[in-house]
């Protein structure tokens, strides 16, 4: 149904954001928000990976003074902790952010105005720890920050409180990002898009969005603990006074376990919708893959032992852990193989975003067959805290999540913009990271069965390690100089790219029916759901009528089977999740000076929050929900 | 298969570490527990690069199929999924029975490392410090403790059960050659079975990062003969003998002064229990945690700059004229 410029116009007229920095400052364009997520998570990337690559020059020799040690650990800890709680997760969030309404077919998400806190607080988090940073507070105890070594005796100082209070308040913005797209899943789904119906990117978004709810209270709560033992000498994390150092780490690794699949689960919601795309055929075992997906999701919050197979837990229940954890590679085995299957039974077309497809099957397996080493409660003595699973751990991040996160860049990258990026710097990039990252990367399994442990700033010559880490260092400088011919291809594209249309690949999905780039409203029409690929089956599409163009309204289905319950007034601009987001961050960052800052910045929260919700009246003006051609 | 042939796949699997895997190293176990799990990594090699070269055979067979598909009209409408439906109950019967050989391998690795029970074990005690080794011997027939640092002997061929602990951070205690790493926990002590099998020197280091100069918190392992290990251990148990000549003495009293602090060195007044035990330290291999040979030259240097070759270690730096650190370099040379 092609929408007339009447309607146009008035969507134009209730979907707009004010002119200018008021407008930007008070959004709630989840697209909008979503693309400030991506480019902020982006720009963090690299300046992680520019510490990553200061510290392989560092070991490419051995004894040497060329970084010290207190620069060295606080490298590693700003790469660690900025790559997993500033980059990884927001970046999987922000791309839900991005893309759920949109594949949805509905205008907005469930929740607007906590889109835009959830960015603002997490801003704060990325400004709170990069700011440290130049002010010389700097943690430096790793992303883990073990006490007793982060407690109050051994890290005199703020690093560690500056730690612990930007993980705590930007878990929270991971918490109403979640929230909103688990929310926006179950209830905002388009009129026949039944559960069964669901693409398995939504599918991954919602499990991972699940396990962010569950998983994140843990870290959330850990990180208060330790900070409270620094802050107002309570004695948790303190042995001589009854507290207990192995507690810190069940919680931490609680969440740091299913954060590797929180991370994972959303890559292979990528992976499935650019082989379903580029296969030219129905993903092949979709409920197989969906399967997984969900037992990947329940099976991961059952196995964060495996993190502490060192710390000399009993022996019997450590194989009931390795047992636990192997039985992931069953889930994700399939998943891959039903991926495989699909390209061979399909007609492939190798352009660039399943190039990034082809280059994650073969690398993360990899990563998953060393972390089936590493779940065995014995070989693990000899595998962990060493390079081998440096090594492992990016096969499993980058070769996992990364590799399929630049996949779906270069696939959604024309419908936000509206242009193609350049194939033939697209294939230049693909080969020098995924070249370069095996360069740089597989040789640091030998190291770790060498013997050389992580986490050291130096080490002696003698060891045999130098040629390797010579190796590695040379693999990560060149896929360091890939990221950024991929950074430029995305800027030059930005503006030199061809025109392309609405649906350049022919995909599946809702997403691809809006136009390029997507207007505030997504789609005029919202569409009736009839089969998994409804581009590709629907010819005659059918439309849900009765919804409000004149406000901002939304339709509201049921969770099963997505009948139309009710219409739903959509939040508009506003600052005030600004405000709180500004007033939370101000408490939590006053926090790290005195405990008297919980206190007093309670009172601004207060005020922001009844802002927030203050009521308001909505009065049903139009007729009864409709289906019509 | 018998166990060499284990070992000769294990090396071809790994061609580039042929020839430099070394003292500090799980692919050269040189005792019972690094053996079994050596030999639980070489099944996991095994099964894990089959799979793996399945796996990237079925790509290879993805594309050519696919290519072909693309010449032949309506070969790209899920003809043929039923198969493909068997295929996927097949594969995870495979993934399935291979978890199982993995799993039981583990587990029985597992009870291999603590086979002996402790039974008529030798027992020691080793302390993680920021960043040194506190080592003692129980002594079999006095049952005092001996106190030493940064610098472990075994006996081969005997089991030696270590009781892990920490003073203040938590650290690792790794020697692969002998054996897997285990924590070190402040309030807590783990226990690890040790039963080298071939005589040398092997390098521990320590595995958790304990912070500053985690890096620089490395111990030399000795395995001997019992018979060479008792007649160490019964030296180990005397009080220092110093030389006697002038120097020696003139370093013996100015190391009463700042460094018996911290230091302590048996049969001297000095008794100090901050940092390690020097009693015996010429005998040692290294110094500070393996960070210098042990060298008269060593010695002197890390006298005279212990914050400039390890930065944050918690020895100070001393000011000591040229004299008294040489004089006391010379007398901690002469305590073998």
């Amino acid at each position: 149904m092609t929408p007339d410029r009447e309607r146009l116009d008035q969507l134009a007229v209730t979907w707009r954001d004010p002119p200018g920095l008021r407008g930007f400052l008070t959004t709630v364009d989840h697209k909008r928000i979503a693309a400030r997520y991506i480019v902020t998570a982006l720009l963090l990337m690299f300046l992680a990976g520019m510490l990553a690559l200061d510290m392989r020059l560092q070991l490419s020799v051995a004894d040497n003074t060329r970084m010290g040690p207190q620069l060295y650990n606080e490298s590693f800890s700003l790469h660690g902790s900025t790559m997993l709680f500033l980059v990884s997760v927001p970046v999987m969030e922000a791309m839900a952010l991005w893309l759920v309404p949109l594949m949805l077919g509905t205008r907005n998400m469930a929740f607007p105005r906590l889109g835009a806190f959830s960015f603002w607080l997490y801003f704060g988090g990325v400004l709170t720890l990069w700011v440290a940073h130049a002010a010389d507070i700097t943690p430096d105890l790793g992303w883990f920050e073990y006490p007793p070594l982060s407690g109050p005796a051994y890290s005199p100082g703020h690093r560690a409180d500056v730690w612990a209070q930007m993980i705590t308040f930007t878990e929270v913005a991971a918490l109403a990002a979640s929230v909103n797209v688990a929310a926006t899943i179950l209830k905002m789904r388009p009129p026949g898009m039944t559960l069964a119906r669901m693409p398995v990117f939504l599918w991954a978004m919602l499990v991972a969005s699940i396990m962010t709810i569950l998983s994140m209270p843990a870290i959330m709560l850990v990180t208060s603990m330790l900070i409270a033992d620094r802050l107002v000498s309570t004695h948790f994390f303190v042995p001589a006074t009854g507290g207990d150092v192995v507690l810190f780490q069940h919680l931490f690794w609680f969440f740091g376990h299913p954060e590797v699949y929180i991370i994972f689960v959303p890559a292979t919601g990528f992976v499935s919708s650019i082989v379903e795309t580029f296969s030219r055929r129905r993903l092949f075992g979709h409920n197989v893959i969906v399967l997984s997906i969900v037992s990947i999701g329940a099976l991961a919050f059952g196995l964060w032992v495996h993190h502490m197979f060192a710390v000399g837990l009993p022996r019997l229940g450590n194989d009931f852990y390795t047992a636990a954890s192997m039985a992931i590679a069953l889930p994700a085995g399939l998943q891959i193989f039903c991926w495989i299957a699909t390209m061979g039974s399909g007609r492939l077309w190798l352009a660039t975003p399943m190039l990034w497809i082809l280059g994650f099957v073969a690398t993360f397996v990899i990563g998953g067959l060393s972390g089936i080493m590493t779940a065995s409660a014995a070989l693990d003595l000899q595998l962990t805290d060493t390079y081998f699973i440096v090594a492992h751990l990016h096969y499993v991040l980058i070769g996992g999540a990364i590799f399929p996160l630049f996949g779906a860049f270069c696939y959604w990258y024309p419908k936000a913009t509206g242009r193609l990026m350049s194939e033939r710097w697209g294939r230049v990039a693909f080969a020098m990271i995924v070249g370069g990252f095996n360069l740089g990367f597989f040789p640091m399994h030998l190291l770790g069965l060498m013997g050389m442990p992580r986490r050291v700033y130096t080490y002696p010559s003698g060891m045999g390690w130098d040629l390797l880490n010579q190796v590695a260092t040379a693999g990560s400088v060149i896929a360091v100089a890939g990221g950024l011919v991929f950074v430029a291809n995305a800027l030059v594209s930005y503006w030199r790219g061809a025109p392309s249309g609405r649906d350049p690949w022919r995909g599946s999905t809702l997403e691809w029916a809006s136009p390029s780039p997507p207007p505030p409203w997504n789609l005029a029409f919202t569409p009736v759901v009839r089969s998994l690929t409804p581009m590709w089956d629907d010819g005659q599409r059918q439309v849900m009528d009765g919804i409000a163009i004149d406000r901002r309204e939304m339709l509201v289905t049921s969770v099963m089977d997505a009948t139309p319950l009710y219409r739903q007034k959509s939040a508009g601009p506003s600052f005030w999740p600004l405000l709180a987001a500004l007033a939370v961050s101000a408490m939590f960052i006053g926090s790290i000076f005195t405990p008297w800052a919980i206190v007093a910045g309670a009172l601004p929260i207060g005020a922001a929050l009844t802002g927030w919700f203050w009521p308001e009246r909505h009065r049903a003006k139009t007729g009864p929900l409709a289906v019509r051609r | 298969m018998d166990r060499t042939a284990m070992k000769r796949l294990a090396l071809l699997s790994a061609v580039p570490l042929a020839g430099c895997v070394g003292i500090q190293s799980p692919l050269s176990p040189g005792g019972d527990q690094a053996n079994a799990l050596h030999d639980l990594f070489v099944l996991m090699m095994i099964v894990c690069g089959s799979v793996y070269l399945l796996v990237v055979a079925g790509l290879g067979w993805a594309i050519l199929r696919a290519r072909r598909n693309a010449l032949i009209p309506g070969a790209a409408d899920g003809t043929g999924d039923r198969r493909r439906d068997r295929g996927v109950l097949i594969a995870a019967g495979a993934i399935v029975v291979g978890l199982t050989v993995l799993i039981v391998g583990s587990f029985i690795a597992d009870r291999a490392l603590f086979a002996t029970g402790g039974q008529g074990a030798m027992q020691v005690r080793v302390t993680g410090h920021q960043w040194w080794w506190r080592i003692e011997y129980r002594d079999p027939s006095s049952g005092r403790w001996i106190e030493t640092a940064n610098e472990l002997h075994l006996p081969r061929g005997r089991t030696t059960r270590v009781s892990l602990g920490s003073a203040d951070v938590i650290h690792s205690f790794w020697v692969p050659n002998v054996a897997g790493k285990l924590d070190m926990i402040p309030g807590r002590r783990n226990v690890l079975d040790l039963t080298p099998r071939i005589d040398g020197w092997f390098r521990g280091q320590c595995a958790e990062f304990c912070g500053l100069q985690h890096a620089h918190m490395a111990f030399d392992v000795k395995v001997e003969d019992p018979a060479t290990f008792d007649a160490w251990l019964a030296r180990q148990a005397q009080p220092a003998v110093a030389r006697t000549d002038t120097v020696a003495a003139r370093g013996e009293s100015v190391f009463a002064g700042p460094c018996a602090t911290c230091h302590a060195v048996r049969g001297t007044g000095a008794t100090g229990r901050a940092g390690p035990d020097l009693t015996h330290i010429a005998s040692r291999r290294s110094v500070a945690a393996g960070t210098l040979p042990m060298t008269r030259g060593g010695l002197q240097g890390w006298i005279s700059k212990p914050q400039a070759l390890k930065p944050g270690t918690g020895m100070p730096d001393i000011p000591l004229d040229a004299r008294d650190a040489d004089a006391v370099a010379h007398y901690l040379a002469g305590l073998r």
